[in-house]
């Protein structure tokens, strides 16, 4: 006679099963769901406490504090996913204060019916970002909504980390005559993500360049230029993310269309849906606004981060009340680069 | 980007630049027989050249009716004005995002035109589109800037999608027919707008619908015609004065340049058709210039990739099977003209919107302030509107001028307000 055994419990079918409302309602299909899913792939110490908040040790220094929503669609694309974004996009607005990221918390918002499968690659994905980054994700959250009432997942992070020692930056310290650097490409992320949506296909597939950037902002501050500003151009671009310093420090700024770096193909595809590069988002990309006498060597150090290697100086701060941010364009024309309004939306002809 | 590239080099701008300047400078050595250098100083009547297009323009340069006192100034010291409208707003979205204006000398000056698709529907037509979507429960399709114009009551068909109304931005007509075929239990409206550019695909999804026997698909038609608009523009009593035009590039490809001869043969109006590359508009402005120098007025072609004098016939051919003329249509800014819409042909009444869901058009007047209508007529530019970038901004338009890109005080607002 064969013996019961009396803590089976059948577990989740990563294959085939899908998110059901009993895995956020607080019970046992939750519990597992975390211990099966979640504990597993982002394993360690602090979230092994197991208990509603994660206790952390001292640090020494200022915390830095970020949060930030992801809800992107389609939720896999060249070059990452909604876990890697959401792991990337919170350690780099940490990291844009001049922050060393600490740790992560996670929350999850899910759809019942969402496969676990998919589930399952965000969540692998995110751990082995966090890892990549050397951060933790030492707490989290998980709620499921009725099916129709989300887009598969939304994932929310918060992240900490400590300031470094010394270092003072916000938008509002841009002056007059700072160069203004792009440590790379624009739109890549943007693109990605539209070209998919729209079934756009091209010879060399655009990719997202979703990373952490918190490495190169070391390197950055480890030179020991004057460093005013740092700031990560996600939605609404490069000339969104310009005109806020510009509006926060009373300031112009004067670009060089001609110095702005731009994959061909994403040119190609934003002229394509009639977008501007300058709008569209990134999620590996930062702006540094620095004292002038610093600019060729903080150039320097970004270009030999892997990166920043296609860092550029792009323009100068200027000494304007209105707060234009112009540029020259590569035709020779000047031109105002100014706020997105409302969506991009494509022209009619 | 390959054969786009070619069309936005600086180094080639600034050689076409600098032949405008010289050909167009009243001091030049360069000179026609048919425009004489004039004195500095504001000539008396005997001093004009007796005859010909010289003459005109001179006495014309002396009255700067209308015109800011800088502007007048630099009028008096520059004597020699080129008045050139460009007609589409793929050309005003080319000029301010370049920064062609910097690349022209102060005599020659761009006037916009009334080519912006979204820029010349009256309220009315909008109104009629946010009724289908909130009360007659359709899914409403149109391109993307129509989303954002404003129409009665504080409303945008963007507005109307979030007060409950199923409104959907689409690429595509195709896209349309694909939403009709996905939702058989609902109704689906396709607000069709543009010039002639727009007016073939539109042609193309009607056809296809009566062929798949898509019983739940209708165009809210308001397809309208180029040459009328340019008609309007040049018969408008003590309207704007233009010495040519940058004609029409997309509309072009398909109507051709021919329907434009009637311009140069009957108003003396040089016309010289563009692509909407930037080079392509510093080209036509050169070509302007020499004709208007040599006393000539014609049409030539600058777009010779894209255009030949009998455009696309086979589009041609799918549109007049498709649309025939309204007796009359109302443009916003120009009035109501006649001859200068499309409507679908009786054959195809059953996806005609107005007659599916048989709704009226009801014409409503612009906002007091607002400005749209001289603008879309070249009579006032955008900074002379007095609500310009203060109440009216691409943000909060209060006219159409303000939302689509293409729209003159949208591109004047977004590219080039450092200029004042």
């Amino acid at each position: 006679m064969s013996r019961k055994k009396t803590n089976y419990v059948k577990p989740l079918d990563l294959k085939h099963g899908r998110v059901e409302m009993s895995h956020g309602a607080g019970g046992r299909a939750m519990a597992q769901l975390i211990f099966e899913l979640f504990a597993t792939a982002f394993d360690n110490v602090y979230l092994a406490q197991g208990n509603d908040g994660a206790v952390l040790p001292p640090v020494s220094g200022k915390l830095v504090m970020s949060c930030d929503a992801h809800v992107v669609s389609p939720l896999f694309f060249a070059g990452g996913d909604i876990g890697s974004l959401a792991v990337h996009g919170t350690i780099n607005d940490v990291a844009m204060m001049g922050a060393q990221p600490l740790y992560l918390a996670a929350s999850f918002i899910l759809e019942e019916g969402f496969p676990l499968a998919d589930l399952k690659l965000i969540v692998e994905s995110m751990a082995h970002a966090a890892k990549e980054a050397g951060v933790n994700i030492v707490t989290g959250d998980t709620k499921v909504v009725e099916r129709g009432k989300g887009d598969g997942v939304f994932i929310t992070t918060t992240g900490v980390g400590v300031l470094r020692e010394g270092v003072s930056l916000s938008g509002d310290a841009a002056r007059p005559g700072d160069k203004i650097l792009l440590s790379g490409t624009l739109g890549d992320h943007g693109m990605a993500i539209l070209s998919q949506r729209e079934g756009l296909s091209f010879d060399a597939p655009i990719v997202s360049d979703t990373a952490s950037l918190h490495s190169l902002v070391a390197a950055m501050l480890d030179c020991g230029a004057e460093l005013r500003v740092l700031r990560d151009p996600t939605r609404g671009g490069l000339a969104t993310t310009l005109n806020e310093i510009a509006q926060q420090s009373c300031v112009g700024m004067s670009l060089q269309e001609s110095a702005i770096p731009v994959n061909p193909t994403v040119a190609a595809a934003c002229e394509f849906l009639g977008l501007d590069p300058l709008y569209v988002a990134n999620e590996g990309k930062l702006v540094a606004i620095c004292a002038a006498q610093d600019a060729d060597r903080l150039l320097a150090v970004m270009r030999a981060h892997p990166l920043g290697s296609r860092a550029a100086i792009i323009g100068e701060v200027i000494r304007d009340t209105h707060g234009f941010v112009q540029m020259t364009t590569k035709f020779g024309g000047r031109r105002i680069v100014d706020w997105l309004t409302g969506e991009q939306l494509p022209r009619i002809c | 980007m390959k054969y786009v590239d070619e069309f936005r080099d600086g180094d080639l701008a600034k050689n076409i630049a600098a032949k405008i300047a010289e050909e167009s400078n009243p001091y030049g050595h360069a000179r026609s027989p048919h425009l004489n250098p004039l004195p500095r100083e504001a000539p008396s009547p005997q001093s004009s050249p007796a005859s010909g297009r010289g003459g005109e323009r001179e006495k014309r340069s002396i009255i700067p009716a209308g015109e800011e006192a800088n502007e007048s100034l630099r009028e008096l010291s520059n004597p020699c004005i080129y008045r050139l409208m460009e007609f589409c707003g793929g050309h005003t979205h080319a000029i301010s995002r370049y920064g062609i204006a910097d690349l022209l000398p102060s005599n020659v000056r761009m006037i916009h035109g009334p080519g912006c698709p979204v820029c010349v529907l009256p309220i009315g037509r909008i109104d009629q589109a946010i009724r289908l979507a909130m009360e007659r429960d359709v899914i409403l399709c149109t391109y993307a800037d129509t989303l954002r114009v404003p129409a009665s009551n504080d409303l945008t068909l963007m507005r109307a999608k979030a007060h409950g109304a199923d409104v959907r931005m689409i690429y595509s007509t195709q896209d349309a027919l694909q939403i009709a075929r996905d939702n058989p239990q609902r109704e689906v409206v396709f607000l069709a707008i543009g010039f002639e550019t727009t007016t073939p695909p539109t042609a193309v999804a009607v056809k296809q619908a009566a062929t798949e026997g898509l019983k739940n698909f209708s165009v809210l038609c308001n397809h309208v015609l180029t040459p009328a608009a340019m008609h309007a523009i040049l018969n408008v009593e003590g309207g704007v004065q233009l010495d040519g035009f940058v004609g029409p590039a997309h509309v072009s490809t398909v109507i051709g340049s021919q329907p434009y001869e009637v311009f140069a043969r009957e108003y003396k109006k040089p016309v010289v058709i563009a692509g909407f590359e930037p080079l392509d508009v510093m080209q036509s402005i050169l070509m302007l210039v020499r004709q208007i120098n040599e006393g000539r007025a014609e049409v030539e072609n600058e777009f010779t990739r894209a255009v030949m004098r009998e455009g696309n016939r086979k589009a041609q051919g799918l549109v007049a099977e498709v649309f025939e003329l309204r007796t009359d249509f109302e443009w916003r800014g120009l009035g109501t003209l006649p001859d200068s819409a499309l409507r679908l042909r009786p054959e195809f009444a059953a996806f005609d919107a107005e007659q599916r869901f048989g709704i009226d058009y009801v014409a409503v007047a612009d906002h007091k302030a607002c400005e749209c209508g001289a603008i879309l007529r070249g009579e006032k530019r955008p900074q002379e509107c007095k609500i310009f970038g203060t109440v009216c901004t691409p943000q909060n338009p209060i006219g159409s001028c303000m939302v689509s890109s293409e729209g003159a005080c949208a591109a004047h607002y977004t590219y080039g307000r450092f200029r004042g």
